[in-house]
């Protein structure tokens, strides 16, 4: 047993866990923030994807004991003063989800994919940006008609803040 | 997961004296395959010694030619870095189709070699490009390090601590990549030096893991094109068969891998 401390969507939470504790499952158990999802065990889904120092990590394989000191951020850190965020919305405008399952990793998969290439993304590039996310209900399209719909939406926003 | 303790490491010597002590540890570098692995329970660490905080473990630098790369360094941090791009954009595109981005964002050079996964990408770059593997207590040639399925020269406690390498005049790497994981199912990497020497590396099909071609290297040393490679065999006797691929299958596979990458680089 560890005490760990890391920040948490803006705030500092400290919890005690064994050293082999997985991050999301110190998440979901110790903060009870159980939008981060565990969809697999074998490292391959996506669904419990969560950003770590600013960059998207599968929290089922992740210690929390490694994240310690680190600036964590869930999908129930994203929106702000009670609006979604803009690949929330893109995701609800564009029916990018069914059952929703796989859906709070592909909305934190999808923020760091937009913060790493900006309004470069095309149709090719976020499909194969979507490697590590498995969705078995959309088929996809969807997905993907919100992430690029998002990228123009914040796109757009970044050149009318400048 | 069995239970383990974790330990941070401040440094190259911290991260040595930690796992020394421990009864029987490893070293946690990405993750992306020490975790999986325990969490599986088919590795069972009493102790981690998590190196993603030992600073000069990390990064890359780039002198003229010569090019040193921390062993802690991401796969993304390799793939993005524009210095390293600028004389050697193989190893670039290489670590830009390991797995997917999360897996990049973790994973990193030295536990790749480190890991020696018959299907791994990096292993192919180190050999074809001569690189050394160098480590706490000496430097080792690529072509001494990979000994098998899993297996490396280090010794008991050893730790990876960077790679170098000279960076060639040309060089690419193509993989036909298994539909779901993404690990090779052929990979191959191939060099040509200002001094023409050549180098070809392939990875996924080995059934001793990852290993040099030397009919190629000699058709490529006085052909520098994809037709030199018509008339050499792959010999299927030395590859692997799996449900995903039998030997033959991968023969060839390795034959077009080695001329898409030649076409490329
Ligand atoms: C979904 C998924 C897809 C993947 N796809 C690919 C792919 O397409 N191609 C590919 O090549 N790989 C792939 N990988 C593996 C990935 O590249 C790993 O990051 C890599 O194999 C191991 O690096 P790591 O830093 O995560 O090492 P860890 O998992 O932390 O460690 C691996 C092993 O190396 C040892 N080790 C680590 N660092 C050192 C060091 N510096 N010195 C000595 N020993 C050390 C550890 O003790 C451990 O035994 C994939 C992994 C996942 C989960
Ligand atoms: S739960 Fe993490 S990848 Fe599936
Ligand atoms: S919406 Fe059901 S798994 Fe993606």
């Amino acid at each position: 047993m560890a005490k760990i401390t890391m920040t948490v969507n803006g705030r500092q939470v400290s919890g005690q866990c064994d050293d082999r504790t997985l991050l999301v499952h110190f998440i979901r158990e110790n903060l009870g923030l159980t939008g981060t999802h565990v969809g697999c065990d074998t490292s391959q889904c996506g669904a419990c994807v969560v950003h770590m120092d600013g960059m998207s990590v599968k929290s089922c394989s992740t210690l929390a004991a490694q994240a310690a000191g680190s600036e964590i951020t869930t999908i129930e850190g994203l929106a702000a003063n009670g609006e979604l965020h803009p690949v929330q919305a893109a995701f609800k405008a564009n029916h990018g989800l069914q059952c929703g399952f796989c859906t709070p990793g592909m909305v934190m998969t999808a923020v760091d994919m937009i913060r790493r290439h900006g309004g470069q993304l095309d149709e090719a590039t976020v499909r194969a940006e979507l490697e590590g996310n498995i969705c078995r209900c959309t088929g996809y399209h969807n997905i993907v008609k919100a992430i690029l719909a998002a990228a123009v939406e914040m796109g757009g926003a970044r050149v009318a803040a400048e | 997961m069995y239970e383990t303790h974790y330990h941070r490491a401040s440094s190259i010597q911290d991260a040595v004296k930690l796992k020394q002590a421990a009864e029987e540890g490893k070293y946690l570098a990405g993750g992306m395959t020490l975790i999986p692995t325990m969490k599986q329970r088919l590795a069972a660490p009493t102790d981690l010694v998590d190196l993603r905080h030992v600073a000069e473990m990390r990064g890359i630098k780039v002198t003229g030619k010569t090019v040193r790369i921390g062993a802690a360094t991401t796969h993304s941090e390799v793939a993005s870095s524009a210095e390293l791009a600028a004389v050697c954009p193989a190893i670039c595109g290489l670590a830009s189709h390991i797995g997917d981005p999360h897996v990049r964002h973790m994973g990193t050079i030295g536990g790749s070699i480190a890991n020696n996964d018959p299907a791994a990408d990096y292993p192919s770059a180190m050999l074809a490009l001569d690189a050394t593997i160098v480590t706490d207590r000496r430097e080792i040639a690529a072509g001494d390090f990979f000994t098998g399925l899993f297996e490396t020269a280090l010794e008991d406690g050893e730790l990876v601590t960077a790679i170098t390498f000279e960076a060639p005049a040309k060089a690419a790497y193509q993989k036909f990549a298994n539909p779901a994981s993404r690990y090779a199912m052929a990979g191959v990497f191939v060099a040509r030096r200002d001094n023409g020497d050549v180098r070809v590396a392939v990875t996924g099909a080995g059934s001793n893991g990852v290993f040099r071609h030397r009919d190629m290297e000699a058709a490529l040393s006085s052909n520098w094109s994809p037709d030199a490679l018509a008339s050499v065999t792959v010999d299927a006797s030395d590859l692997l068969s799996d449900i995903h691929a039998d030997a033959t299958y991968r023969a060839n596979l390795v034959k077009v891998m080695a001329k898409r990458a030649v076409a490329a680089a």
